[in-house]
């Protein structure tokens, strides 16, 4: 099974003789180009398409299909290509469907020359682009990878070449647009196709006599064996003229000369359900041999009675990470209802085993002897078969998120994904703010193996309360005391530095209020990386000082805003995010900067000012029940796991865990360096 | 094809190649009926609730109505309270989706019931349907029509229940009175 690539993702390549299938709802035409190691396309000659569908090392197909196959013989390239980017377009000219949006996504596969599949991926999140580049084959230090694309052009096919950097881009795709819609009523039918039930070498059933009918008319630039290979006849050859060809042959007409013999085997007569022309002696086929046979089939991804092959990005949204999103709440929903299902089950077992129990013991004939040990067994027995299907059900929908959750998990961007993913180590600050944070993982007893991401929407509707008490250490006490809070504020560090990270360089700043310094230790990676906007503000005085500032600053955010007036905002009221982390609260607050927290826990989210508490509840009892409104609208969150979080569905009790980066690791700080870097740069 | 239940008949929801049903979805449409003399014209809205209580043993485990529009293992759904009926185009008002596949080991019975919410009995209703379609292909599979509306306001209409490895569908029809599920728990026990 190959790789399923997200875009910008990469994989390396085993092989070096290549076929590259493309499959997608409609008829659409396909092609490449090559480029030296700058990326450079050295005018047409180096673009493989319909019209010119032979280049050194590279084979694509003469026309329009639904289904396509290209050949790529990386070692056959010469040797200044450095990069092949495969595109596929939509014929122009046609009343075709007007975008990508409008077909079901193109899907792609990358396999070795003996029909190994290394790597796959699926062109979503399309819209009006007529002509997208798939995938990408590049060669880095000697070795080549895949990367794949998804780069789509509103344009259209001109806009693609030219932006390869060909000179006469406009002419090239007139050139190409004309070569297919000569070729268009050649449309392939679509091979039956199904990698889910057929995973090794498909046979190559692309090979039918509407090829011939590819007119050998081209632009001038077309390469001379490849047109000489084609049998010369401009008119559409009937079935029986092409009979008498053995059926091996069957390949050439669309896979050229120079295509290296292959170890697929003839074409079976079944293959597209109809009697093989190629077979001597076969009965005539009397369709029509230009008509398309059927209805192309959609992306590949049901097999009956097979779980669909889960895919990352599977749900409904207009971008990738909101798909993403809504998968992965979509996993929480299923992991909650499948464990509902699953508990009610064993709680109906159970109570049905003490029902019959009674029932075997109230009655006094059956009380003693044979028959009353008969029925308490069978009422076990009963009981252990229910149980057993229930788990059985669980079990199976378990395993299936499991699956899903082991292609999600490597798919999800920074602000998604776990501190240990690969995706931090290629960070770069991006150009725009998350849609949702991921705030650490939530479980439940059942599901042991399987984490869900807790993601939530950006910007922060409640603050956030990251609980240093005892209570939250719950079963693990531990010895030294300074150790949950140590913990906790780790925790906090944590966050801040994920949401510095995920928003625009400038976006987003960081406050901190630590009155007695106990927070030292945590804050270093803050601290030492230089990305908060002041040094941690000790004492009573510090206290009040920055959340006097806050509160103007809400205070003057909230008039603008409400008089429309946001440019008028005085020039020391920084417009980024702001997020005020108070470690150890209350301690340092007297009432008035308590009144001051409130109102920003109140108001400030609204305008983009965000409360990280670090606090043991038990610590502010001297307030008592005056702080419960400010608790109850915080959300709570523990340093270590503590099932405390309800979902919204059923009311589980998830246990929540914290997502730490690893103990010996750098990649806060390689984080946090680079975001200072980006942040000076303005 | 269709069969046309009637009352206390029962069929399997086997389709005709032997495999059996993975979806269905109960639906349910009704009219107002037009009432004579006086400002006839004016039709009064009725209010019908399609709801579905699911059963383990006899014991009712989960409901899924109006306010609780997803059963806890999300394999029973309501598609939303309608609150006025069908102008008479004959659809489905509300519709309730069974995933049979995905229902609770334990759960043996699911019974389809409909209150008149608004207190309106069945005689003020007409073409009053409930009918049972299979989700997959969107053929009809059954249909029970309400005949001669009674001084009712709450009928328990057809139930589906475990067989085998399959499900069964019987058609009940039996009269109630109730505003709403719970009002009508002492009538459908003896159903079970």
């Amino acid at each position: 099974m190959g790789t399923e690539l997200v875009r910008g993702q990469n994989h390396p390549l085993s092989q070096v003789r290549l076929e590259i299938r493309i499959s997608a709802g409609v008829p659409v035409l396909a092609g490449a180009t090559l480029g030296d190691e700058h990326g450079t396309v050295h005018g047409r000659q180096w673009v493989a398409h319909p019209g010119a569908s032979h280049l050194p090392g590279v084979q694509v197909p003469r026309q329009v299909a639904a289904e396509h196959r290209l050949a790529v013989d990386l070692a056959a390239l010469p040797e200044a290509v450095h990069r092949v980017d495969v595109f596929i377009a939509l014929p122009t000219g046609t009343a075709g469907p007007l975008g990508f949006g409008a077909v079901p996504a193109p899907h792609t596969t990358v396999s070795g020359h003996d029909g190994t599949e290394l790597a796959c991926y699926t062109l979503t999140g399309l819209d009006t682009e007529t002509a997208v580049i798939a995938l990408e084959l590049y060669r880095r230090q000697g070795a080549w990878k895949v990367r794949a694309m998804g780069h789509g052009y509103a344009n259209g096919l001109p806009a693609l070449l030219a932006d390869q950097g060909l000179p006469d881009a406009d002419d090239l795709a007139t050139a190409i647009q004309e070569a297919v819609v000569q070729g268009l009523p050649g449309t392939t039918p679509v091979p039956p196709t199904d990698r889910d039930t057929r995973p090794t070498p498909a046979p190559a059933p692309q090979a039918t006599p509407t090829h011939q009918a590819v007119p050998t008319s081209q632009p001038a630039t077309a390469s001379p064996p490849a047109s000489a290979s084609q049998p010369a006849t401009t008119s559409p050859p009937s079935p029986p003229a092409s009979a008498p060809r053995p059926a091996t042959a069957s390949q050439s007409s669309a896979s050229g000369p120079a295509e290296p013999p292959r170890s697929y085997g003839p074409r079976s007569p079944d293959e597209d359900g109809g009697p093989d022309p190629h077979q001597p002696g076969g009965p005539v086929d009397y369709t029509h041999p230009r008509r398309t046979r059927g209805r192309p089939s959609p992306p590949p991804s049901v097999a009956d009675g097979q779980p669909a092959r889960p895919v990352a990005g599977d749900a409904v949204g207009w971008s990738m990470e909101e798909r993403l999103y809504n998968q992965v709440w979509g996993m929480f929903e299923d992991l909650a209802r499948t464990t509902a299902a699953y508990r009610s089950a064993i709680d109906f077992a159970d109570s049905r085993l003490e029902k019959e129990l009674d029932q075997a013991l109230a009655d006094p004939r059956t009380r003693l002897g044979t028959a009353g040990g008969a029925a308490r067994e069978a009422a076990h027995a009963r009981r252990t078969q229910l149980a057993g299907r229930a788990r059985a059900a669980f079990d199976r929908d378990l395993a299936q998120l499991i699956a899903e959750a082991e292609v999600v998990e490597p798919a999800l961007p920074p602000a998604y994904a776990r501190w240990d993913s690969p995706v931090w180590h290629a960070y770069r600050v991006p150009a725009e703010p998350p849609m949702a944070l991921r705030l650490g993982d939530v479980h439940l007893p059942e599901s042991a193996p399987l984490h869900i991401p807790l993601l939530v929407r950006l910007p922060l509707e409640r603050g956030l309360w990251i609980d240093s008490g005892p209570s939250a250490a719950g079963a693990a006490p531990l010895t030294d005391p300074t150790e949950p809070r140590h913990l906790a504020m780790s925790v906090a560090v944590a966050l801040a530095a994920r949401l510095l990270a995920v928003h625009p360089a400038g976006e987003f700043a960081v406050q901190v209020v630590d009155p007695a310094g106990a927070g030292n230790r945590a804050l270093l990676p803050l601290t030492r990386a230089g990305v908060l906007v002041s040094p941690p503000a000790t004492g009573a005085a510090g206290v009040s000082q920055t959340l006097e500032r806050l509160t103007r600053r809400v205070d003057l955010v909230q008039m603008a805003v409400r008089g429309g007036a946001a440019e008028s905002l005085p020039a020391d009221v920084d417009t980024a995010q702001q997020l005020l982390i108070v470690n150890d609260f209350p301690h340092g607050f007297d009432d008035r900067s308590v009144t001051r927290l409130r109102y920003l826990a109140d108001e400030g989210p609204a305008v983009g000012v965000h409360l990280l508490l670090v606090a043991d509840r038990g610590e502010a009892t001297a307030y008592g029940p005056l702080l419960d409104p400010l608790w109850r609208s915080l959300l709570r969150l523990t340093p270590l796991p503590d099932d405390h979080l309800a979902d919204p569905w059923i009311g589980h009790a998830w246990t929540y865990e914290p997502s730490l980066p690893p103990a010996a690791d750098r990649i806060v700080h390689d984080v946090l360096t680079e975001v200072a870097g980006a942040r000076t740069k303005r | 094809m269709s069969v046309n239940l009637s009352k206390g008949q029962a069929i399997s929801l086997e389709k005709k190649d032997g495999a059996t049903l993975t979806a269905v979805r109960m639906g349910l449409g009704w009219q107002a009926a037009k009432r004579r003399g006086l400002f006839g014209s004016r039709t009064r809205e009725i209010d019908l609730d399609a709801s579905a209580v699911l059963f383990a043993g006899a014991e009712p485990k989960d409901v899924v109505f109006f306010r609780h529009l997803v059963s806890d293992d999300g394999s029973v759904r309501h598609t939303g309270d309608n609150l006025v009926g069908g102008a008479g185009q004959g659809g489905d008002d509300e519709a309730i989706l069974v995933d049979l596949q995905r229902v609770p080991v334990h759960i043996d019975q699911i019974v389809f019931t409909v209150n008149s919410f608004t207190g309106q009995t069945f005689q003020e209703v007409q073409n009053a349907f409930c009918r049972l379609v299979d989700e997959t292909n969107g053929q009809e599979l059954a249909r029970y029509t309400l005949a001669g509306g009674g001084e009712y306001t709450a009928q328990i209409m057809a139930k589906v229940q475990r067989a085998g490895s399959g499900w069964t569908m019987t058609a009940i029809g039996a009269p109630a009175r109730g505003r709403t599920f719970q009002d009508l728990m002492p009538a459908i026990l003896p159903h079970l």
